[in-house]
């Protein structure tokens, strides 16, 4: 894998950066960061066949799948305990099972590029009370799992994804000083035992929680190691967007900056532009799947440098139904409205459907509705990458991030005054 | 739009002819459950249905006026076909009732008495805009006899005039009648009749108590549910297909399992329309040329194998039963990708229908489904009795049936003769009655789990 800034941008200390990462083997193409690995469940998106992703007219090809939510759901019978999965007996199957292509070709998705974390943010949620030193415990749909670093390690290979990170334990904001210390000599732990094992495409876990002092001690120590990146944990479990920025950059600023960084767990557009700022290139993202399933569509401009483009708004914001970001597809207002979800998106279901049969689709409670919409929403947040990609490489980020956050609490505010 | 019917190849009873493809698909609130038009188009999907009662609820036929009718609404832009909405009214409604003015039911919305008339369900299907619309029927019971069936008959007969007189958009849609008449071949006769010299664009005969004539003749099945009598079933389609005339197509609605598909086939019937391909996708299962494979059994958590290795459907050539048996039932995706192969399997079973009728080796194609379904020989018995009025010869495909005693040979059809039903048994092998050997209940009864 080869990875390499091409530009760099950022005001004051010129963090945010965009790159290249390069393929290698069965992947050929090249993914610019920053990135959005769309997230899967057992390895393809929610509601959208492989077929229909080019429906989005992306040229990602990046996925983000849990190791954990994949093989326990494809090990397991249904009915059976979740450690069948970890028992010889499930070794063998797996094996078999993943002999050829891994992932990949049981997908049938021969050409993406896949990156394997332990935690998924909605099927597997890290446990910090079962994580001992043994393991770390995941709390699954097949009941909490004790992962050890080699039956982490069993996995990814039998996965074969094109990146991985190694096994962490990931403690939230919360949690008291000295079970954080721990949970970083563990990591730091399974990252050695892992690399052990297996010294190819990792990505180093570092983890910290909330303590500055434990991120950068963290983000030192795995440094030293010789992996090709880093994935950067323990965000999204209950820290607040002040703190972020500096946790982040207690991070950052201890690994070198010429390799890979990776952070699961931020989801708005205002922590991804955080996440931007203070040099991270690839991002995975629940947003998009929790918008598709409350009905919501994703229409904030994607320009906001340019302020006379602003796309019109058929309704002025309401905060009920339309605060400028996203609009709430299953409100009345839109029984009849023939207009695409947004002007202008080239998505496939703005170019053929209208707002009032996504309207229709959802009161009737029809599949078809996510489809549409997890189409358009992943469209139109691949689109905001984009534009993030864009600004870096016209040194116009600061002005970008700032823009854009700027609009968002302008139309936060005019929301209020309308309610 | 007028449609053209030309049979282009036939084998006794069965015909290949040129219309549509011989399949509709059922659409329940403006979209197949789980896939987008685009897809739909890849599986080669022509024509599909819309339910006027459910939609007519919702998003009501007025806003699908406003959008400018179903075919924008929905973004399809081949052919659309709508119900009268009867036929759910009254099969899904307790307190349906029906009079000379209408339909008469309880709002599932707030339980207030309405009145559905012939008027009013050919004012909603004139906004909703579908090519072919259907004119309310008097609906009983395929199996019900008696003066009821008279009445409906009658009723029928005078309610197709009520509907004609109603359409606003003639040229645009074209109207579609039942034929009623129970299984009495001397109503069913008077009811053909009347409709014919209404000269309405199109015919449809309803499988038991309604015939309509039109372009097309439907058969309306009253399925019911848990041990619906398939021996009543293909009795009444050979009954109708019998009665009607050649030259228009003869549809089926509500017959879906592939069995049934393709004896109605071999019977003379062309359309059908089915929720079965679709529901049961959703249910974990997938239709094969053996019969159904449940992937939510956990011997399909191993098998590596694509759901069919003869399709060549998008999902049986990318993803293996295991991976979809972990799928199924628990993520959308799962009931997504078998519905998508499904509703491609049952295209292809049209296209096969169609193909081997035209290239003159139908009897060669049912022995060979047969055979597939049916590997240990158990052909069910109303199978075998159908096929033998059909006039194929599947006792190669039946362990009891290939002791020499059993003779099969072909109905000879008179020209511009209805065989009546008793007529049909008795003309076989020079008024003989043909032997037939009943197979075991058990047999039965495992042939009939094989489709639950």
């Amino acid at each position: 894998m080869r990875f390499a800034v091409k530009a760099t941008s950022g005001g004051g200390n010129g963090k945010a950066r965009a790159g290249v990462l390069q393929g290698w083997g069965s992947f050929q193409h090249s993914v610019e960061t920053p990135a959005l690995l769309l997230s899967t469940r057992k390895g393809l998106p929610s509601f959208i066949t492989p077929t229909s992703s080019r429906l989005y007219r992306s040229r990602t090809r990046a996925s983000f799948t849990s190791a954990l939510s994949t093989c326990e759901s494809i090990a397991c019978p249904p009915h059976g305990p979740c450690c069948s999965l970890y028992t010889t007996h499930g070794m063998p199957f797996i094996k078999n099972h993943f002999e050829h292509g891994g992932l990949r070709q049981m997908l049938g998705l021969p050409e993406h590029l896949f990156v394997s974390v332990g935690r998924d943010s909605i099927d597997s949620l890290p446990v910090i009370e079962g994580t001992n030193k043994l393991g770390a415990s995941f709390e699954t749909p097949s009941g909490r799992l004790l992962v050890r670093p080699e039956k982490y390690m069993e996995i990814i290979s039998s996965l074969k994804p094109n990146l991985w990170a190694t096994l962490a334990d990931e403690v939230p904001a919360w949690a008291v000083e000295k079970r954080n210390k721990a949970s970083v000599e563990r990591t730091i732990r399974w990252l050695d035992e892992c690399i052990a094992l297996d010294p190819v495409c990792d990505l180093g876990a570092v983890v910290g929680g909330s303590s500055l002092e434990e991120r950068s001690r963290c983000a030192k120590e795995v440094a030293k190691r010789n992996v090709s990146g880093y994935w950067i944990g323990g965000f999204g479990l209950g820290e607040s967007m002040e703190e972020r920025p500096a946790l982040l950059n207690a991070v950052v600023d201890n690994l070198p900056e010429e390799k890979l960084r990776y952070v699961s767990g931020l989801g708005l557009p205002e922590e991804i532009l955080e996440g931007v700022a203070a040099g991270i290139d690839l991002f995975d993202s629940t947003y998009i799947y929790h918008l598709t399933l409350g009905g919501l569509a994703l229409v904030f401009p994607l320009d906001t440098v340019d302020k006379s483009r602003r796309s019109p708004f058929d309704f002025p914001p309401s905060s009920a139904v339309n605060d400028g970001t996203k609009i709430n597809l299953s409100s009345t207002i839109y029984r009849k409205d023939k207009s695409p979800i947004l002007e202008g998106c080239g998505c496939f279901t703005c170019r053929n459907h209208t707002r009032a049969y996504i309207n229709h689709l959802l009161n009737v409670h029809e599949m078809l509705a996510q489809i549409l919409l997890e189409i358009h929403n992943t469209h139109h947040y691949l689109g905001f990458f984009r534009s993030i990609r864009r600004a870096i490489g016209c040194g116009t980020f600061d002005m970008f991030r700032q823009s854009f956050i700027e609009s968002r609490r302008e139309l936060f505010v005019s929301s209020m005054t309308c309610s | 739009m007028a449609l053209r019917f030309e049979v282009i190849g036939r084998f006794n009873r069965a015909r290949a002819a040129q219309l549509t493809l011989p399949h509709y698909i059922v659409k329940h609130h403006c979209t197949i459950k789980g896939l987008t038009y685009s897809q739909l188009e890849d599986i080669g999907c022509q024509i599909i249905l819309g339910n006027t009662y459910h939609l007519a609820l919702r998003p009501t036929a007025e806003l699908i006026d406003d959008m400018g009718g179903l075919h924008k609404f929905m973004n399809w832009d081949r052919a659309l076909l709508t119900d009268s909405g009867g036929f759910q009214m009254v099969s899904l409604l307790h307190l349906a009732d029906i009079t000379e003015k209408g339909v008469t039911f309880q709002s599932p919305a707030d339980g207030q008495p309405m009145l559905l008339t012939p008027e009013e369900s050919i004012q909603i299907q004139n906004k909703i805009g579908a090519d072919i619309i259907m004119a309310l029927d008097d609906v009983v019971k395929t199996t019900i006899t008696g003066p009821r069936v008279e009445e409906a008959m009658y009723r029928t007969l005078r309610w197709i005039d009520r509907c004609i007189a109603a359409h606003q958009r003639p040229h645009e849609q074209n109207l579609f009648g039942i034929v009623q008449g129970g299984l009495d071949p001397v109503l069913r006769d008077i009811c053909v009749k009347g409709l014919v010299e209404r000269d309405l664009p199109g015919e449809l005969t309803s499988k038991g108590a309604n015939l309509f004539d039109s372009h097309l003749w439907q058969l309306r099945y009253w399925w019911s549910f848990g041990g619906e009598d398939k021996d009543s079933f293909w009795r009444v389609v050979a009954q109708c297909t019998a009665a009607l005339p050649e030259d228009k197509p003869r549809y089926v609605m509500g017959v879906g399992y592939p069995l049934d598909i393709v004896v109605c086939s071999a019977l003379g019937a062309d359309m059908y329309d089915c929720v079965y391909p679709t529901r049961t996708a959703r249910f974990g299962t997938a239709l094969i040329p053996e019969g159904v494979l449940k992937l939510k059994h956990k011997v399909m958590a191993n098998d590596e194998r694509p759901i069919d290795p003869t399709c060549s459907c998008m999902v049986c050539k990318t993803y293996t039963r295991a991976y979809l048996h972990c799928l199924v039932t628990k993520d959308a995706l799962g009931s997504q990708l078998l519905s998508y192969h499904n509703l491609a399997y049952m295209m292809r079973l049209s296209k096969e229908l169609h193909l081997s009728i035209v290239e003159g080796r139908f009897p060669d194609f049912v022995r060979e489904f047969l055979k597939a379904q049916f590997p240990r020989g158990d052909v069910p018995e109303w199978v075998c009795n159908a096929m033998e009025v059909a006039g194929i010869d599947i006792s190669s495909c039946c362990a009891h049936l290939s002791a020499p005693v059993y003779k099969a040979s072909a109905i000879p059809i008179a020209d511009g003769e209805a065989p009546t039903f008793g007529k049909e048994i008795g003309a076989n092998s020079s008024g003989a009655v043909p032997l037939l050997v009943i197979i075991s209940t058990e047999d039965f009864l495992q042939a009939i789990h094989f489709f639950n």
